[in-house]
């Protein structure tokens, strides 16, 4: 139940060429899948690149390509589109920061500016919108939370709100939802406990709760679910896991188990990884199969930042200049 | 319009005056599927629209068909709504092709926020609709993420609480594991204007909440929100005798799974719950070879075989027991 890294022929193994070569193609716009997908490149760009910085293949893709498309996606306003000729949102607005991150270029940004856009849609309760149209969810709190951390400019809303915003979305079981009286869910609680993280602000999370909480998610097969009774799905190693790692109890999971798991949902064929052992693949998927691998601590996978979702190398880097 | 809509839009007469505007991010793929053209070409053209900003009545039936073809396209929503404003177009129609989106694909964020706005913009005499649309959506999936969310918000903002409670038993009667049901029961019971609150109810939902653990004791929604009803109230919880009971009734059985029974009474026990023999014997029943002169340690030793996957965790509970019992 200790090392995932022994008896690895046993559970399988992490084909990361494979999955390398699943990306870079998928980059391509040959699929059906790129064309359904093409409003939130930007997510799916973030997904693929950090995937590939993980299994440390960055490289293999054009820098000065990725950033010029990227530019033509920021608005006046300073937020980015999920692609060029989309509107301004916060959701591939953070992905943009990340990716400029990933590539350390974080210095084209007209910092002030994007950083405006970000704080500009913080409500009076604290809470956050993702856009002018005014949807809220701890989703976005989280989303300017480490958005504006990477960016340095945390001092540009009001952060007390925004703390206090989130915890008014914890419930009883120790999760948090999307609202307040929401249903706890893996995704709400990474992004919540992700904000608190950054924010400093943990002490607002019963740990011993929540972990048990978390570590009740593991299935029989080894997967994680994200709320009772649902079915196991990969990017449940990446929410459930980081919320974990960054409470301090990633030790309740059976790690073994959730490593054969992932490694269970890979195409050796083709690349890529899905939801659960047998389905189709996609981006979203392949990158959370990989980042939850790096925070088991597979080998030959980089290791990520349980908050920020990037390689600990970009963090550091950020968080050790300026 | 449906007829109109398998004639390409470079055919049609009404759209021969735009241009329409390809992506401009690069040369275009070579797209080997039909389907993909239609899209495109539809794409093309609403991107004609919104640069243009043309808010007439082409350009809401053009977003309509974008969005038949990709409901997930947040810029295409967005543009709907401005041109929904512009020609001040009837929003009971509105909420009527948001459902039959919805019966395409209800999984994406966009289409509930629109919903949302629409729902906002004509108020309270929609309440009734709101909930009727998100019980067509729960009824095909009970547990659907966002309909819940919506269903929520609807409740707050425009009312209809009354048959919550009912609605909530219904789905849990077809699915007693439907953990966003009870967080609903939850929702109603602690945030209705027209019940008493938590302390009022408790009596009523321990009674209805012990009868779902019984009939399915493997059930972690129906113990979490049995603990739930206490909240803070450690006496009350602890003196309950309902609570108390189930957990030896459970944990007398032989049919069923007994983990979260010996984790609800491993909460009471560490909680200040004084152990009586019926709670020693009960235990030491389900005991193979373990034994321990502290209670609470002999359910942790048990947990970690009954529950195996989760033994670091009991481990850990062991290790944190201060009651000596």
């Amino acid at each position: 139940m200790s090392s995932s890294s022994s008896s690895s022929s046993q559970m399988g193994e992490l084909v990361a060429d494979k999955h390398v070569r699943y990306i870079l193609m998928s980059e391509k716009k040959e699929s059906f899948e790129s064309v359904v997908m093409d409003h939130l490149r930007m997510n799916g760009a973030y997904w693929g690149l950090t995937t590939l910085d993980l299994l440390d293949k960055l490289p293999s893709v054009s820098v000065d390509e990725v950033v010029s498309w990227l530019l033509t996606c920021q608005h006046e306003s300073g937020g980015f589109a999920g692609n060029t000729g989309h509107d301004p949102h916060v959701l591939y607005t953070l992905s943009a920061v990340q990716i400029l991150a990933l590539f350390d270029k974080l210095d084209i940004l007209d910092v002030a500016k994007v950083s405006s856009y970000i704080a500009g849609l913080q409500n009076e309760d604290g809470s956050f919108s993702g856009d002018m149209w005014g949807e809220v969810d701890t989703r976005f709190s989280y989303i300017a939370i480490c958005s504006l951390s990477i960016l340095k400019c945390l001092d540009k809303i009001n952060v007390e709100k925004a703390v206090d915003y989130i915890v008014s979305c914890k419930n009883l079981d120790g999760g948090f939802g999307c609202t307040p009286g929401a249903e706890s869910h893996a995704g709400q609680i990474f992004c919540c406990v992700g904000a608190l993280a950054i924010t400093g602000s943990l002490h607002h999370v019963d740990k011993d709760l929540l972990g048990w909480w978390l570590c009740e998610r593991q299935v029989k097969s080894g997967g994680l679910n994200g709320r009772p009774e649902k079915l196991p799905d990969v990017c449940y190693s990446w929410w459930v896991l980081s919320s974990l790692i960054m409470i301090d109890r990633v030790h309740w999971i059976n790690k073994a188990k959730l490593v054969k798991f992932i490694l269970d949902c890979q195409d050796l064929e083709n690349g890529g990884i899905s939801d659960r052992p047998d389905d189709a693949v996609d981006i979203f998927h392949t990158y959370f199969g990989v980042a939850g691998l790096s925070l088991l601590e597979y080998p030959g996978v980089k290791a990520i930042d349980p908050a920020y979702a990037l390689p600990v190398d970009v963090i550091n880097r950020i968080l050790l200049t300026k | 319009m449906a007829s109109d809509a398998t004639v390409p839009l470079s055919e049609r007469p009404e759209w021969s005056d735009v241009v329409p505007l390809s992506q401009d991010d690069g040369p275009n793929p070579v797209v080997p599927i039909a389907y993909k053209e239609d899209f495109r070409e539809t794409m093309d053209y609403f991107r004609a629209i919104y640069r243009s900003d043309e808010r007439s009545p082409r350009a809401l039936r053009l977003t309509e068909e974008a969005l038949r073809l990709n409901s997930g396209n947040y810029t295409v929503w967005y543009f709907r709504r401005l041109v929904l404003e512009e020609l001040d177009h009837d929003l009971y129609e509105e909420l009527k092709f948001i459902e039959t989106i919805a019966e395409d694909n209800s999984k994406n964020y966009q289409l509930w926020h629109h919903r949302r706005w629409v729902a906002e913009k004509l108020g309270p005499d929609v309440a009734g609709m709101e909930l009727d649309f998100t019980r067509k959506v729960l009824s095909v999936d009970a547990k659907h993420y966002h309909a819940w969310s919506h269903r929520q918000w609807a409740l707050q903002a425009l009312g209809g609480w009354e048959n919550e409670l009912d609605y909530c038993h219904g789905l849990l009667e077809a699915d007693v594991f439907n953990n966003s049901a009870w967080n609903q029961r939850h929702y109603v019971i602690t945030r209705s204007p027209s019940l008493g609150g938590l302390e009022a109810m408790r009596e009523s939902e321990v009674s209805y909440t012990v009868k779902a653990i019984l009939a399915n004791p493997g059930n972690e929604s129906s113990w979490r929100y049995l603990k739930a009803l206490y909240k803070d109230d450690r006496e009350s919880w602890i003196s309950d005798p309902s609570v108390s009971s189930v957990c030896l009734k459970v944990l007398s059985r032989t049919d069923c799974f007994h983990g979260f029974a010996l984790s609800t009474l491993l909460d009471l026990l560490c909680d200040g719950l004084r152990p009586t023999n019926e709670h020693r014997d009960s235990v030491k029943a389900l005991a193979n070879e373990e034994s321990d002169t502290n209670l609470a340690s002999l359910v942790c030793t048990i947990l970690g075989r009954v529950d195996h996957m989760r033994a670091n965790y009991w481990a850990w509970r062991k290790s944190k027991i201060t009651v000596a019992i």
